[in-house]
């Protein structure tokens, strides 16, 4: 996903009040935009707090800031900076969090970020937008130009099945219908589950959508109509249950008086084994496989 | 109390600031302490040159922002007194002499919000009513500056170590802009003890953030202890030579010093001054005191505090 975000950018290189801010990372990945941008692609060093505080003054001069690093890097070292300095002041900065959740793999747990959005979501007025597709980046960069309030966008790795087609970029899409109940994930976690829902039979499988920003706007009626109709639901994500899209899901569904028969909520769980390795690896270790997380609704997944 | 009284009264009152933040919202009314804190002294800027016993233009000004202060801190019973009479000059020489419509500043350190408010009040740009408002419930002049309401605060700042990377966004947003101007950023010296402190200045130092001014408002003093009994940086101006950095040391307290300094603008990079000032400078039983860090002032502490800064 970061060549999608550094090709978005590429494109929007030329306004002048874009700055781009590194925490020293981006090998491999961001050298065109750092090329192109000259003196507005700024590497701030290993120095996170001060690069948030820049940041804020930066856009109290009118720039569209963007600071980027490993995600626990960008919202967990820097938080009062982005508690006081941004959001206090409503300021429209983008922090870029690369591998959300269990991204970074077997690289350990202080690379990890699993309380992300979570965290950042206590704080008044900011947004947080999780791509699950490599192309959500060409809608999502420019209309990031055009908000108004701070962002956490959430980048992982885009795993889109090479059979289908992503639709475009959207709060909630469903990706797959099904009879077998509804099937909630948020953002990349979306596309790992596609191929397996939907290689199942249309009666077995569940409805499978994808969750991209929250906080939550208002549910699509097509979801409140799968919701109506499933004796099985379950929420997925790369996220600690504290702070999650299914907490605030489940409060925005029994403010609407919709209760499913069954409701899961399977999350990240840190390191229940104690040992490290891929993200598929600490998906599997937490259940959020395609495997585990198709047993509920198609039992032979799991034989 | 009626010796402040006699005397205050021989100053002439004159009306108070025109701005005024129309937006604050107050609760009316002042208790009976507010009620005889308003009859000791009402002072202007205008009104400092009556007077008596203070001779410059700057000392009298400096001792009618004094009172004024200290008449805020007073009719709200808040305390962090000490701290905001150590960088009250300096805010002085800032907003008098020094900041033109095209200048930033910042207050990192946000405990003296009460000087950056008799400052802003001693320019014109809060009137007296506004002051009255200081800690009061509905108030846009909290404890520390607020993050909205007021537009030469351009920041909400209280948590140290944030205004230095503030300032240098500000000062590298002027520079991609290509406009003129500076920003000049005002520290404690406890303040050094945050981290981020230091990311900013090797931050500011690495671009070159020629517009930008740091001061380090040095009374010695922080929360819990002298900054040499808690984290010992001495010789602090030193250290910011040996990042490289054009370090200047005065007394924090001679504006006469401090304005041209602050006027100066050929640096390569940053300006560092590391002003030396008197935690309560000018009232003799606060100065190098821990404890007006925090106490409010009883009405007679208040009331020699007036007398001290009236005949110094």
């Amino acid at each position: 996903m970061r060549q999608a975000f550094c090709n978005g950018l590429m494109r929007e290189q030329s306004r002048r009040d874009f700055v781009f801010l590194t925490g020293d990372l981006g090998f491999r990945a961001l050298e065109p935009l750092r090329d192109a941008m000259g003196p507005r692609f700024i590497n701030a060093g290993v120095a996170e707090q001060n690069m948030v505080s820049v940041a804020a003054g930066l856009a109290r001069q009118k720039f569209r800031p963007w600071v980027y690093s490993i995600a626990p890097f960008v919202f967990a070292r820097p938080f009062e900076q982005i508690r006081n300095d941004i959001c206090l002041h409503d300021l429209p900065v983008v922090l870029v969090g690369n591998g959300g959740g269990y991204g970074y793999g077997v690289m350990g747990s202080t690379h990890h970020a699993l309380e992300d959005y979570g965290v950042l979501l206590t704080l008044s007025g900011l947004q947080v937008v999780i791509p699950a597709f490599d192309n959500d980046l060409s809608t999502i960069i420019p209309s990031l130009f055009e908000s108004k309030c701070p962002t956490y966008l959430r980048l992982g790795l885009g795993e889109q099945p090479k059979a289908w087609t992503t639709p475009p970029f959207a709060p909630w899409r469903k990706l797959v219908s099904g009879e077998g109940g509804t099937l909630i994930a948020i953002g990349p976690l979306a596309g790992s589950l596609w191929a397996a829902c939907a290689e199942e039979s249309e009666s077995t499988r569940p409805n499978l959508w994808c969750l991209s920003q929250l906080p939550l706007s208002k549910l699509p009626e097509e979801l409140l109509s799968d919701l109506e109709k499933s004796s099985r639901v379950t929420i997925a994500e790369e996220h600690v249950a504290h702070g999650s899209a299914g907490h605030a899901l489940s409060m925005a569904l029994l403010q609407l008086n919709c209760s499913p028969a069954s409701l899961r909520h399977v999350t990240a769980r840190g390191y229940p084994s104690g040992r490290y390795g891929s993200q598929k690896f600490h998906r599997a270790e937490c259940g959020l496989d395609p495997v585990s997380l198709l047993a509920t609704f198609v039992p032979e997944a799991t034989r | 109390m009626n010796r402040v009284l006699n005397l205050i009264e021989s100053f002439n009152p004159e009306p108070q600031a025109t701005a005024s933040l129309e937006s604050v919202a107050c609760g009316s009314g002042l208790n009976k302490t507010a009620d005889c804190a308003n009859l000791i002294y009402r002072c202007s800027p205008v009104s400092i040159s009556t007077m008596p016993t203070i001779d410059s233009v700057e000392a009298r000004r400096a001792a009618a922002a004094r009172l004024r202060l200290l008449q805020m801190h007073f009719e709200s019973g808040v305390g962090h007194i000490g701290g905001n009479l150590s960088c009250l000059d300096i805010l002085l020489s800032i907003y008098h002499d020094v900041l033109t419509d095209i200048d930033q500043f910042v207050l990192s350190k946000g405990h003296a919000a009460g000087a950056l408010y008799t400052a802003l009040w001693s320019v014109g740009r809060l009137s007296d009513s506004d002051l009255h408002t200081f800690h009061r419930d509905g108030t846009l002049l909290s404890g520390h500056p607020p993050a909205r309401g007021i537009a030469d605060i351009p920041f909400a700042t209280g948590s140290l170590g944030h205004g230095v990377g503030l300032a240098a966004g500000l000062a590298l947003g002027q520079r991609l802009n290509e406009t003129a101007g500076r920003v000049i950023c005002l520290t404690s010296d406890g303040e050094w003890n945050e981290g981020s402190t230091w990311e900013s200045l090797i931050f500011s130092k690495h671009h070159q953030l020629a517009n930008l001014v740091v001061i380090i408002d040095q009374n010695g003093l922080q929360g819990f202890g002298t900054t040499s009994d808690v984290a010992d940086l001495s010789p602090l101006a030193d250290k910011f030579r040996a990042f490289g950095l054009m370090t200047v040391e005065l007394d924090g307290h001679d504006q006469a010093a401090l304005t041209p300094v602050l006027n100066s603008t050929n640096f390569p990079g940053p300006l560092m001054i590391v002003a030396k000032t008197i935690k309560g400078h000018g009232v003799s039983f606060m100065e190098n005191r821990l404890e007006w860090h925090y106490l409010p002032m009883t009405a007679e502490q208040y009331e020699q505090a007036c007398l001290e800064v009236a005949h110094p």
